[in-house]
């Protein structure tokens, strides 16, 4: 089309539409109105990244808002316009959700090891500190003078002040009934509502410690809500300059170790951490770990074994109902096709607890109806819960099928099929020699796709068997139909809450490895029947 | 010349939009100044503009709604609920509380204490005036060496629930009572328990293997050790019962029960016993029931877990005064917390609370009973990794495997994982 309008109308500076400014240029309005829509949502998102301080995310924010207003706006650049998007969608949720991950792969990042160092510090000293035994709930206003905040208590009726540098000391002043001081002699009583109105001020206040005496000991003035204090102690003390957190009780002096853990001179350490890079550690972990090792082998066979057999049986099941179904002499085909196609409609995770219930050994259905009510251990019996998997898979997955090789067959050439009936090719050799190579050229891709996909089948498992029965004869926790991704999931324990990110990150790495490694051998293998 | 044209416009357009954007925020910065709230002869508070963040699962949000509705009208800030899974409370918080996107507060179970406080998430608080109405339990559980981090606001059990029809109401003293009742009543199962299916229930069955003396952790002073103490001759008693009764055995104990089953059976009456927490009391709709402690099976008290549910402040909130103000002067309330009460009854944590709004007033007395009796669930973090042994060790048992093998093999390999 395109081709026959420029061969007609030869025009050498012919504009793109949306640089036109012929007639009424609205190629270019909708244009500029569209960028102008991207320009104000990129400036949004920019200046929200700055407000959180994210300045990785805000560079390149910068950079795509940048890089896509001189694509657009520029004359040259003609295929990045269309291409530009998708690149931008390929790094955002591709590129960096790799990346991320195997930034993730090679930290402690997880339990006991979950943010900064500075938050570290930030948990030990309040774990440190601690209420005085017997402190009395003072009433209490927050006295200003100038920058310098300060604590004014009433303690039995007289008006008590001091700083984060001053002890407490008696000064002149006056009380309310409930012995909260409304005026203090030297200073100003910030109202309450200034203070809950003032963030900045709000923390300085939280953070505020006024020793009640001379001694340090004694322990400090702190409050939480503004209108009452208390007297704490901590026993920890950071010096940012040494790097270390001093107990000043027992004088052990922590340093921070390169596992990214306090350690103390005595041996002992605080109990929060924070994450730093371990390196390789977490790949070479649960391969050499042999409470590990030889579960994995068995699940990663197994999980071989199902994607395959998931794939193979319900691609042969649907095809074999396509193939019926696809014969005119069938009446009803439409209505029999969407009846078909029904399991695939159903949530696989929900299909997946209901036959769980219907596989139960005393009171599910499948044995009272079709086995006289025998008290078959579907789900308990190693080699029955595999193959009950696989059927239930089976059941979930073969309308897919029957549906892509309606289609499929749909499309072949009828005039192939007329030419071997002449050539007087049996039903059988038919189907062999014409229709189902043809048929694999069209399906091959998507069996890969759905290999994949089942080689990752998380919820089948999780909702049926939970990954039961475990193994008997191994220390860890993992069972006979576990897939390595529910392995995975409960070797790094994000389940129970002793989760270890890097190590779930590494195993997901290798699995990613190993299901790309088997698709591209398998799409190689389908450029042959390309050839046919 | 026209490219000119267009680049000046996207130039001003965005310059336009920045300032539209930043004048917004000006506004905003500005209205949380003192200056700007210009209130310095009232002494109504005026929190305006500052908002903060709590997170709360759906039983819960009605009852808070309605103490930040006060809290809003009072000091003018901002109270933003966000309504969350309870399940994904736990993983949610310890990750976005380090990245500063976690919430100023968030409820949640007082047995993900022990995570928070070695994932430094957790701020310690004060339970302010009326500290003492709060049972001791409760501040007990959120309690972490020493230090209370949490504002508890209910506490739940599980106990024996009797079909009164079959059974009558009298609570059983030992489990060979309340077999022997249950079969002399004729009932299909004298008595139910949920095994979660094959995965196994060591929560449920917890009551039982307290009663011969194995604790799952060792406890000292009050509070647990990283210790395993269901190992040895009390935890082999427990696990030889456990053979004993179940499907090689008696029968009385089957992994085929999960959840749904157990309740099924119990709800059609044809369930004489089981033992089941306050959640599940909607679904015995057509049966009358009562509800006792545990009855002990091994001599010793029949101790559930007792879990409490709390307030927990962030370490990283921005707004650590605004948070402590609306859980001391909003949340540690006597209306709050029956507020809290009738959203969801649960055995209320703070004392006075009126619990007769319940849906079933006597079946909760029932469960503070066994309440009474049972001990906190562990919050230390090993406990995360209990679980799986355990449950999948009593599945395997119950099952027919080889009891005191089984646990034995448990209990080395759990003490392998917790100190690996």
């Amino acid at each position: 089309m395109s081709t026959d309008t420029e061969a007609h109308a030869p025009a050498p500076h012919k504009e793109a539409h949306a640089r036109s400014w012929q007639g009424l240029g609205w190629g270019f309005i909708v244009k500029l109105l569209l960028m102008m829509v991207i320009n104000a949502l990129g400036v949004a998102a920019i200046m929200s990244a700055w407000n959180a301080e994210a300045w990785a995310i805000l560079a390149a924010l910068v950079l795509f808002l940048v890089v896509a207003d001189w694509v657009y706006f520029s004359k040259r650049f003609l295929p990045l316009k269309y291409v530009y998007p998708g690149l931008v969608f390929l790094l955002v949720f591709q590129v960096f959700a790799m990346g991320y991950t195997a930034y993730v792969a090679t930290t402690n990042y997880g339990a006991g090891h979950n943010g900064t160092k500075q938050q570290a510090v930030d948990a030990a000293l309040i774990q440190a500190e601690r209420e005085v035994e017997g402190s009395a709930t003072y009433p209490l206003a927050v006295v200003r003078d100038g920058d310098t905040i300060g604590f004014a208590i009433g303690d039995e009726g007289v008006v008590k002040v001091g700083t984060e540098e001053q002890p407490l000391q008696e000064v002149g002043g006056s009380l309310d009934d409930s012995g909260k001081p409304t005026s203090v002699d030297g200073w100003e009583v910030v109202p309450i509502g200034d203070l809950l109105s003032d963030q900045a001020l709000a923390k300085e206040v939280t953070d505020l410690r006024v020793p009640v005496s001379e001694d340090a000991n004694d322990g400090s003035l702190r409050t939480r809500e503004g209108s009452t204090a208390k007297i704490y102690r901590s026993s920890l003390v950071w010096d940012p300059d040494a790097d270390t957190l001093t107990d000043t009780d027992s004088g052990v002096v922590y340093s921070p170790n390169d596992r990214g853990t306090f350690v103390g001179d005595d041996g002992s350490s605080l109990p929060t951490g924070w994450y730093v890079g371990v390196g390789l550690e977490n790949f070479s972990k649960a391969v050499s770990d042999p409470d590990y090792a030889k579960p994995l082998l068995r699940i990663t066979a197994w999980t071989f074994a199902f994607a395959f057999l998931t794939v193979a049986t319900s691609f042969l099941l649907g095809l074999f109902f396509a193939l019926i179904f696809n014969d005119d002499r069938v009446r009803g085909q439409k209505t029999l096709r969407t009846l078909f196609i029904l399991p695939y409609t159903f949530i696989s995770f929900l299909t997946a607890l209901v036959w769980r219930g219907m596989l139960n050994a005393e009171f599910g259905i499948i044995n009272d109806w079709f086995f006289f009510g025998a008290d078959i251990d579907w789900l308990g019996d190693p080699w029955l819960a595999r193959l009950s998997v696989i059927m239930v898979n089976l059941w979930l997955g073969y309308p897919y099928w029957f549906l892509i090789c309606t289609g499929a067959l749909q499309s072949l050439s009828s005039e192939t099929m007329e030419a071997a009936k002449i050539d007087g090719a049996g039903r059988w050799r038919q189907f062999r020699s014409i229709t189902f190579p043809l048929l694999l050229v069209s399906t091959a891709p998507l069996a890969i796709a759905s290999f994949a996909f089942n080689f990752n089948n998380f919820n089948i498992i999780f909702m049926l068997t939970d990954g039961g029965p475990n193994f008997d004869d191994t220390s860890v926790p993992l069972g006979a139909t576990d897939l390595l991704i529910t392995a995975i999931y409960q070797i790094s324990g994000v389940q129970g809450g002793r989760a270890d990110y890097g190590l779930a990150s590494a195993l997901s790495i290798v699995v990613f490895v190993v299901v790309g490694i088997v698709s591209a051998l398998a799409f190689r293998q389908t450029k042959k029947l390309e050839e046919i | 010349m026209r490219n000119t044209i267009g680049k000046v416009a996207v130039v001003a357009t965005s310059v336009a939009l920045l300032a539209a954007c930043s004048s917004g925020t000006t506004t905003e910065e500005a209205s949380s100044t003192p200056e700007a709230s210009a209130s310095e002869t009232s002494s109504a508070i005026d929190a305006t503009g500052l908002t903060l963040t709590i997170w709360v699962d759906e039983n819960r949000q009605p009852a808070v709604e309605a103490a930040a509705a006060a809290f809003e009208e009072e000091t003018g800030a901002t109270v933003e609920l966000v309504q969350k899974n309870f399940d994904d409370l736990r993983a949610d918080f310890l990750a976005q509380v380090p990245t500063g996107e976690g919430p100023d507060i968030t409820i949640g179970a007082h047995d993900w204490l022990g995570a928070f406080v070695t994932d430094g998430v957790v701020n310690t608080v004060d339970l302010g005036a009326n500290a003492s109405s709060f049972s001791q339990v409760a501040v007990d559980a959120v309690t972490y060496d020493g230090q209370v981090y949490g504002m508890p606001y209910s506490t739940e059990a599980i106990a024996l629930i009797q079909n009164t029809d079959l059974v009558g109401e009298d609570a059983p003293a030992t489990w060979d009572d309340m077999i022997k009742a249950g079969k002399d009543s004729g009932a299909k199962y004298p008595f139910c328990i949920n095994t979660n299916g094959a995965t196994g229930d060591g929560y449920t069955m917890y009551p039982f293997q307290t009663s011969f003396g194995a604790p799952v952790f060792v406890q000292e002073g009050g509070s647990y050790t990283s210790e395993v103490g269901m190992g040895g001759d009390a935890g082999e008693a427990f696990a030889t019962w456990l053979g004993e009764n179940g499907e090689k055995g008696t029968g009385l104990i089957s992994t085929t029960i999960d959840y749904a089953t157990n309740n099924e059976l119990f709800n059609s009456g044809k369930c004489a016993f089981t033992v089941q927490g306050p959640w599940a009391l909607g679904d015995y709709a057509d049966v009358n029931f009562k509800v006792n402690p545990v009855p002990s099976a091994g001599g010793e008290t029949a101790a559930p877990f007792v879990g409490v549910q709390a307030f927990y402040v962030s370490s990283q909130s921005e707004n650590a005064l605004l948070a402590n103000t609306f859980l001391t002067n909003y949340i540690a309330t006597p209306d709050a917390m029956q507020a809290l009460y009738d959203a969801d009854p649960r055995l209320p944590a703070y004392e006075g609370v009126d619990t007769s709004s319940a849906a079933f007033p006597e079946a909760i007395e029932g469960f503070q009973a066994s309440a009474d009796q049972g001990v906190p669930m562990p919050s230390i973090p090993e406990m995360g990794s209990v679980w799986d042994y355990w449950n999948a060790a009593e599945s395997k048992i119950i099952k027919g495997a080889d009891p005191v093998k089984t646990w034995n093999k448990m209990i080395t390999d759990l003490t392998a994982a917790l100190e690996g």
